[in-house]
């Protein structure tokens, strides 16, 4: 997993089946420092709450799909929490 | 599997059922010597390891998922031990 934030939301209204429903996110992928790192995804957002600006943690291959309600589903990257806070050792 | 170091936690309270009672690590991933070598991931810890100790990544969501003993979790990492040393 990687931090990433959403910029972005994305409809589709025709989607293969088992996505319907699934909330699709554009999502900027971070550096530990919360710099834009890398070229924006499309994320399933798994926590169904996640929201424009919001700083959080995706997990990419296989295992995204796995996060949604059907999981047998073309998904590759899936919002699995949102990060109140990142604590690094440098900032202590 | 990969040597990282432990440089940070991710703290949340809006997450899949899967990482609750998890703790996240953000892991600086390392070259063998110990140099870090750009990027870094977001682990479930399953050993207790803790800030600024180097660790053993595990990176594929089946053996992941199995650490965890659930067979659903959308995981891919996890730090499967704590390293002592590298010899080289």
């Amino acid at each position: 997993m990687i931090l990433g934030r959403v910029v972005g939301t994305l409809v589709a209204a025709q989607v293969y089946r088992g996505l319907e429903g699934v909330r699709l996110l554009i999502v900027q992928p971070l550096d530990k420092q919360q710099r834009p790192q890398g070229k924006p995804v499309v994320a399933a957002d798994a926590v169904e709450t996640a929201g424009r600006g919001d700083v959080v943690y995706f997990v990419a291959a296989r295992e995204a799909a796995l996060a949604l309600r059907e999981t047998f589903v073309p998904v590759d990257h899936a919002i699995v929490g949102i990060a109140d806070q990142v604590a690094l050792e440098d900032e202590r | 599997m990969k040597i990282a170091r432990v440089a940070g936690t991710v703290v949340s309270t809006i997450q899949h059922p899967a990482f609750d009672g998890r703790k996240l690590l953000l892991c600086d991933l390392l070259d063998p010597a110990g140099r870090p070598s750009g990027g870094y991931l977001i682990a479930v810890d399953t050993v207790g390891a803790g800030v600024g100790e180097t660790v053993l990544l595990l990176d594929e969501g089946n053996s992941a998922r199995q650490v965890l003993g659930d067979g659903r979790a959308p995981v891919r990492t996890v730090v499967a031990g704590v390293i002592d040393s590298v010899d080289l």
